[in-house]
């Protein structure tokens, strides 16, 4: 049966090629679909456009908004026998099954000849490959575990300095409060609160303590407490946060911030992206510091993936897009503009800014922990959004309960 | 004879088109769905039977048995809802009230927008710091409080709702043309007896209408299993999963959660409730015609 299903897929693939090499030009072409729609992640995809164009190469974009209609939207042509040219994903479990069923090309020629293994950190290195061969083209590292404030408000609550303990914070929270300030703007969909989840969880067991939770299943007595004490962290952040919370997307919780609604946000270094794109500077608008007590950080990473595609013109398109996406110029004014930390190790630092420069350190010392999409299939950090997001709405719940709801997901 | 035959045959030939499309597109692809909740697949289809597995795992998915729930409180509200209002709707127009078309328009303008655009709008409304409590607040009454939205116990209710709002003008627009098609001589008949105008509603006008009633509630209850859109722009199933409906819940595991033999087994267990649904009142109806027939 699937033999039948691959044979119709390639049938349906030589028949289209067959249709469109009397078209085709010499140019490299690439329909890239990817979930890059905010004004900060658009800018980013501009840069690697522009590059890509500039090196004679015919650009054609399929942006969808949100990561999973992107996805739907994508496997949906995938099976249809009309994959697009390239598709923005994470690094993780997920792309496994794209590999196994032999349906992305594998870019190991590129890779060697880019020397890719040299310019990655060695945990990348390794996440791009499967089977020994590179399939993926990162494009850039996110720090995760990052909170960002206004220093407006901080001002104006009398807050001077970081917090450098969740004491601490929450004794900042409380001065917002009290200057009239909301003090937490809180993005309430169940992705977001489970990295606020992933980042306190991180403060509290540590480096170590995280990976084998996530990595070995461990439910032993320590990886049990911190989980709870993650949990009375979080439960505590729910008299901090507004009525109108639920549902609202990442980047209107960021412009709360941004214009001196919201003292503090949970979030993905992303949304400096937002920051910057609302013409705010680091350090003097605003400031973005790990969770409190952070050994490390959460980091989640996007690259490009490469159907299987038997036009001409748009396998050579793959390839320029490759070399592109990993040009050391390309990889710095992409972050920049995305908020994202270079993954190649060897460009121009001096360009970045404090909070990127933090991250990268931190990735070069190898003190960061991989978010659930890199160590967990999708089922199960499905079932972990779902648990957070539960445990968040449902204040009645006590952590020792949530606590072994929590270690259910990886049954 | 022969005449009647080629006639039949050329029928069949016609007709075979639609019979293939029928057969592989309908139920081929049905029993395609059933095949793959036996397997464990998960991005894509595999041939890995696993017997009940993805049906156990189902039912011990706290998310999935919290969908069915609020599939039955919405479906049952929502039609009731629709029904309800649509029809004093239409008693109110059957009337002969000035500008009868003008609010017949905007009664029915809600059924000509997406369920998108009626879940967003709603979502606005509802929401605490935007919305009604918002609004009244800033009009000075500073102690109201209307967040059923953001509550976990009643946020169900406000899908429903947004879906009454959309679906009553269908109802009304059904029941106004059988009210026009009742004759004058009844009313004039209840009017001399001096029966009030709510009376004769309920025990003339109503219990005549059953047939185009029948039709509406059953175009909502076909709309209540795939109410999908709806949940997404309005709450996104949410706060937890308390708005989640199966619909969202099979959507999610395909694609999402890359999850095919259980999303499978979702569509499978939905598809099996409708029969259950629909076959005891198809029997019903086939006793009557049977019953009918024996006279």
């Amino acid at each position: 049966m699937k033999n039948t299903m691959k044979l119709l897929l390639v049938g349906a693939a030589v028949l289209s090629a067959a249709v469109f090499s009397a078209h085709a030009e010499d140019k490299p072409k690439a329909e890239v679909m990817t979930s890059w729609t905010s004004g900060g992640e658009a800018a980013a995809l501009d840069v690697i456009k522009q590059e890509f164009e500039k090196r004679g190469g015919v650009w054609k974009d399929s942006s969808i908004a949100g990561f999973g209609a992107a996805d739907a939207a994508f496997q949906n042509r995938l099976v249809a026998g009309d994959p697009p040219a390239a598709k923005q994903t994470v690094l993780g479990l997920a792309n496994a099954d794209f590999v196994n069923q032999g349906l992305l090309t594998p870019i190991d020629g590129i890779a060697k000849a880019g020397k890719w293994a040299d310019a990655l950190p060695k945990s990348i290195a390794d996440l791009i490959s499967y089977k020994g061969q590179v399939y993926l083209a990162p494009t850039g590292a996110h720090g995760e575990s990052w909170v960002f404030y206004s220093k407006e408000t901080f001002a104006k609550a009398g807050v001077s300095e970081e917090p450098k303990s969740w004491d601490e914070f929450f004794t900042a929270l409380d001065k917002l409060k009290a200057a009239g300030v909301l003090p937490v703007a809180w993005g309430g969909q169940s992705w977001q609160e489970s990295k606020v989840f992933n980042m306190i969880l991180l403060t509290q067991v540590g480096i170590d303590g995280f990976l084998k939770i996530y990595v070995d299943k461990d439910k032993g007595e320590a990886s049990t407490e911190g989980v709870k004490k993650t949990l009375d962290i979080l439960g505590k952040l729910r008299g901090y946060v507004d009525e109108g919370a639920a549902g609202r997307n990442w980047n209107d919780a960021t412009a709360m911030v941004i214009t001196g609604k919201a003292g503090v946000q949970f979030m993905g270094d992303w949304a400096k992206g937002e920051f910057v794109a609302a013409g705010k500077v680091l350090g003097k608008d605003y400031g973005c510091m790990l969770a409190p007590q952070s050994p490390g950080m959460v980091y989640v990473a996007d690259s490009f993936s490469f159907p299987k595609i038997a036009d001409a013109a748009s396998q050579k398109g793959q390839t320029l897009l490759a070399e592109v996406a990993m040009d050391p110029v390309v990889q710095i004014e992409f972050s920049l503009k995305k908020g994202s930390v270079p993954m190649r190790t060897d460009v121009d630092k001096s360009k970045l800014d404090i909070c990127a420069q933090k991250g990268l350190e931190l990735m070069a010392a190898g003190k960061i922990v991989p978010d659930q999409a890199l160590i967990l299939s999708p089922q199960q950090a499905g079932a972990l959004n779902d648990f957070v997001d539960e445990f968040w709405s449902s204040p009645s719940e006590d952590s020792a309960s949530g606590a072994k709801k929590f270690f259910a997901i990886f049954e | 004879m022969q005449a009647k035959r080629k006639r039949s045959l050329a029928a069949t030939i016609a007709l075979l088109p639609t019979w293939i499309a029928a057969i592989f597109v309908y139920i081929g692809t049905m029993v395609w769905s059933v095949r793959l909740s036996f397997t464990d697949s998960t991005i894509f289809p595999s041939s890995n039977y696993v017997g009940f597995a993805q049906y156990v795992r189902l039912f011990r998915n706290s998310r999935w048995l919290a969908s069915l729930e609020n599939v039955l409180i919405f479906g049952l509200l929502y039609v009731a809802g629709c029904l309800a209002l649509g029809f004093v709707l239409a008693a109110a127009l059957d009337r002969k009230v000035r500008f009868e078309s003008v609010f017949r328009t905007i009664f029915l303008y809600p059924y000509a927008m997406s369920f998108v655009v009626t879940g967003l709008i709603w979502q606005w409304m509802l929401n605490p710091t935007l919305g009604i409590q918002a609004t009244v607040r800033a009009f000075g009454w500073q102690g109201f409080v209307f967040d059923w939205i953001v509550n976990r116990d009643m946020a169900i209710y406000t899908v429903v709702f947004a879906g009454v709002w959309q679906g009553a003008g269908l109802v009304m627009v059904i029941a106004l043309s059988g009210m026009r098609g009742i004759s004058e001589e009844q009313w004039k008949a209840a009017q001399i007896d001096g029966i009030p105008v709510w009376r004769i509603y309920l025990s003339i006008i109503l219990p005549q209408l059953g047939p185009a009633l029948a039709a509406s509630g059953m175009l909502l209850s076909m709309g209540v299993i795939k109410t999908y859109d709806l949940i997404v722009a309005q709450t996104g199933g949410g706060p937890g999963y308390s708005t989640e409906v199966p619909a969202k819940f099979i959507m999610d595991n395909l694609f999402e959660r890359q999850n095919l033999g259980l999303a499978s087994a979702g569509a499978t267990v939905l598809v099996l409730s409708v029969v259950m649904a629909v076959a005891p009142f198809r029997y019903a109806l086939a006793m009557r015609a049977r019953r009918r027939g024996a006279h």
